[in-house]
């Protein structure tokens, strides 16, 4: 956790704790299928990033609050959420795909061209 | 707006410390187990207004969801639908996400008009809204 002293003063420090999204990876012949919880995450504040091999996903948190309301029981404590992945080879990043539906992020990783599977006819002499 | 509405109190910051410690040393984990496999996760707030709770229950059909209060408990339930694809593709490499039926209560406070709560749920986060009495609000009396 790094310590960023804001222009008011402010310890900016939890900015940098993240909440990490539950997800469910599954895998099949054609690629991956990744869904992730961003409750409360509108579509504007998601962000997803693929750099080098790691996939970032990571969306903040916006609710409406009404004026003056106090916490009085919290389980939910960042606005962040933040989740990092290492892709492999055989997937092919350029074409992910996503669905964001009721707070659910999905994404489908297709497998390259080369990394699908291929049926080998055996010929008999 | 968030962030200052959930930090700037102190016991819900102690109580934020506590949740941390408890998940870095999980030597004896509340009989309750703690927010992680809770599912919705339920922040509360208040105001001399009303009470004002957010669950946080992602990927759920909302007419599927049931709220209900009973002597001033309210409660949350519903069900979670696996993802259909779960079963029928073959490898499942990480498996989190809750699914299944879920039931959570909160205690309301007496003043609470139980006729005017309201309830919307959009990006997967339910916001139950509990006005509290006329009566019970407090006023300004004006000196004649």
């Amino acid at each position: 956790m790094s310590n960023v002293q804001t222009a008011n003063g402010h310890n900016e420090s939890r900015e940098t704790s993240y909440i990490v999204p539950s997800v469910d990876v599954i895998e099949d012949t054609a690629g991956i299928t990744l869904y992730a919880d961003l409750p409360g995450v509108p579509k504007d504040k998601l962000r997803l990033q693929v750099e080098h091999d790691a996939l970032i996903i990571e969306g903040d948190l916006e609710v409406p609050v009404s004026d003056g309301l106090n916490a009085y029981h919290t389980e939910v404590d960042s606005t962040r959420f933040r989740r990092v992945f290492t892709l492999s080879k055989e997937l092919d990043a350029e074409k992910i795909s996503a669905q964001h539906v009721n707070g659910v992020l999905k994404l489908q990783i297709p497998k390259a061209e080369h990394a699908q599977p291929k049926r080998i006819n055996v010929t008999v002499n | 707006m968030y962030r200052n509405l959930f930090s700037n109190d102190l016991f819900s910051e102690l109580d934020r410390l506590q949740r941390i410690a408890a998940r870095a040393f999980d030597a004896s984990p509340s009989i309750r187990g703690t927010f992680n496999n809770r599912f919705p996760a339920i922040n509360i707030g208040t105001s001399p207004q009303a009470v004002e709770i957010y669950a946080f229950a992602p990927g759920i059909d909302a007419s599927k969801l049931d709220i209900k209060v009973e002597n001033s408990v309210l409660s949350i339930s519903g069900e979670r639908k696996e993802s259909s694809d779960k079963e029928a593709k073959t490898n499942l490499h990480i498996g989190e996400r809750f699914e299944g039926r879920f039931h959570r209560v909160v205690s309301l406070p007496d003043d609470v008009d139980s006729n005017a709560i309201t309830a919307t749920y959009r990006d997967g986060v339910l916001r139950i809204k509990a006005p509290r009495q006329e009566a019970a609000q407090p006023r300004r009396i004006t000196i004649q």
